[in-house]
């Protein structure tokens, strides 16, 4: 039986770890090798990374990070943020991502996923959705939650799961940073529409909370950021709970 | 020196980075003359089973790993390199296998496939490719297919759906379904135990 992931999330901007509270007000905190090599011997099951910066100079000094970073952490190693074509994911892999996580670019243009899948395989690639609740259900925005698209987001997890995605990544912006616990309705709305891992993102505070995203929720990995790099959870405490309350559990 | 194939089939980069972070020298095998200057050899390998025969057969690789094999010299199969090493795979069926294993990989049952993450290695028989690890252990898996038969060859199983053969040992050659080189620190002391005792 496949055990539920931890992932911890990295978003960088020109080379710092940063973190902010709706997508907005990013404060540094730390050097995104060393957290992530203290995550990976903490216990992490992956690690992803986000180039929030997304201008040249953030994308160049991504690369340099992502080719440091893997070597000398052997989990995998997911990297989004500003991906707009084939040669951006190729650029990726070849410094040493083992997943790259579309948004923007595939909402735009939703035959990359296809041609990314057909080429580097489904086992790559990711398709991150920024969802957030509009009347009765929930709308995929792009530009890091800035820009509505009118596209429902449950919609299009399995569109993009038709097109060779090979996993979601699902970050509600009402709950980003605020600790205020995953939007279950929306994981479990993914999750039942789709056959391929859903991570659940945004709102993680509580150890409860991550509980309930994989039971209600029935997310298969759940992401982690403000709460593990400002120190009021560790992995160690996350697993630890979660192998307590019956979770298989790395 | 251990020799990793290259035949196309996937990024080697973190295999390879894999045994530099262990202390051992690696090489890119992608002619048959490369291969004397290496004692033990890798197939790693992402992709589909079909192509990835093809892609050894145009370069000239298959006579190799044939050798390779009856000379009895250690070999690892990662991935794609433990199905290309049994008989066949539902995947490709027109094309067979280099049948050091029995048995044809079959696609995975379980609700989701491709199984994406980490998975037990329940240790079936004894082995030093093992030793020091712990218990229960996990491994990171990424596949669609993989070989249900548990044959006198199989040391651990793992359960997706059904049983399959994870790791499997045929004299000097090993395979493993999963992924040592993204499967942490027991990752790493598999791949260490491959070349300092296997």
């Amino acid at each position: 039986m496949l055990t539920a992931r931890i992932i911890p999330c990295l978003d960088i901007d020109e080379g710092q770890v940063v973190k902010g509270v709706r997508f907005r007000n990013l404060i540094p905190v730390g050097d995104p090798v060393s957290l992530a090599r203290y995550y990976y011997l903490s216990g992490a099951d992956e690690i992803i990374f986000l180039d929030i910066g997304a201008s040249v100079k953030s994308r160049k000094v991504m690369l340099e990070i992502v080719e440091k970073i893997s070597s000398q952490i052997f989990i995998p190693l997911t990297v989004g943020g500003g991906i707009r074509d084939l040669e951006d994911i190729r650029n990726l892999l070849l410094a040493g991502a083992d997943k790259v996580s579309l948004c923007t670019a595939a909402l735009q243009h939703p035959g990359l996923i296809k041609e990314a899948a057909d080429r580097f395989g489904s086992q790559c690639i990711v398709l991150s959705i920024d969802a957030a609740r509009v009347g009765s259900g929930w709308e995929a925005f792009s530009y890091g939650g800035s820009t509505p698209t009118g596209v429902d987001a449950v919609k299009w997890a399995k569109e993009a799961e038709k097109l060779g995605a090979g996993e979601i990544l699902l970050n509600s912006i009402d709950r980003d940073g605020t600790q205020t616990g995953y939007d279950l309705e929306l994981l479990r709305a993914v999750s039942e529409a789709v056959n391929i891992p859903v991570i659940a993102s945004g709102g993680g505070g509580t150890l409860e909370h991550i509980y309930q995203a994989l039971m209600e929720g029935q997310a298969d990995a759940v992401l982690l950021a403000s709460g593990l790099h400002f120190g009021r959870l560790t992995i160690q405490q996350v697993k630890d709970f979660l192998r307590q309350k019956g979770v298989s559990i790395r | 020196m251990i020799g990793l194939l290259d035949y196309g089939a996937g990024n080697l980069r973190s295999i390879s980075q894999a045994f530099t972070y262990l202390g051992f020298k690696t090489r890119l095998i992608s002619s048959p003359d490369e291969i004397k200057r290496i004692s033990r050899l890798v197939i790693p390998g992402v992709g589909s089973f079909g192509p990835a025969i093809i892609q050894l057969r145009k370069r000239n690789l298959k006579p190799l790993i044939d050798e390779w094999i009856s000379s009895s010299h250690p070999l690892l199969g990662i991935c794609l390199g433990l199905q290309l090493l049994t008989e066949g795979s539902e995947e490709s069926p027109e094309e067979k296998g280099l049948a050091v294993f029995e048995g044809k990989c079959k696609k995975l049952t379980a609700k989701k496939v491709p199984q994406i993450g980490w998975n037990r290695v329940q240790l079936i028989k004894e082995d030093q490719i093992f030793q020091g690890l712990p218990e229960p252990v996990f491994f990171y898996f990424v596949h669609s297919y993989s070989l249900m038969n548990i044959s006198s060859s199989t040391i651990a199983i793992t359960e997706y759906g059904q049983a399959f053969s994870s790791v499997l040992r045929q004299a000097n050659i090993y395979a493993c379904q999963f992924h040592p080189e993204k499967s942490g620190e027991a990752g790493l002391l598999f791949l260490k135990n491959w070349v300092e005792k296997c």
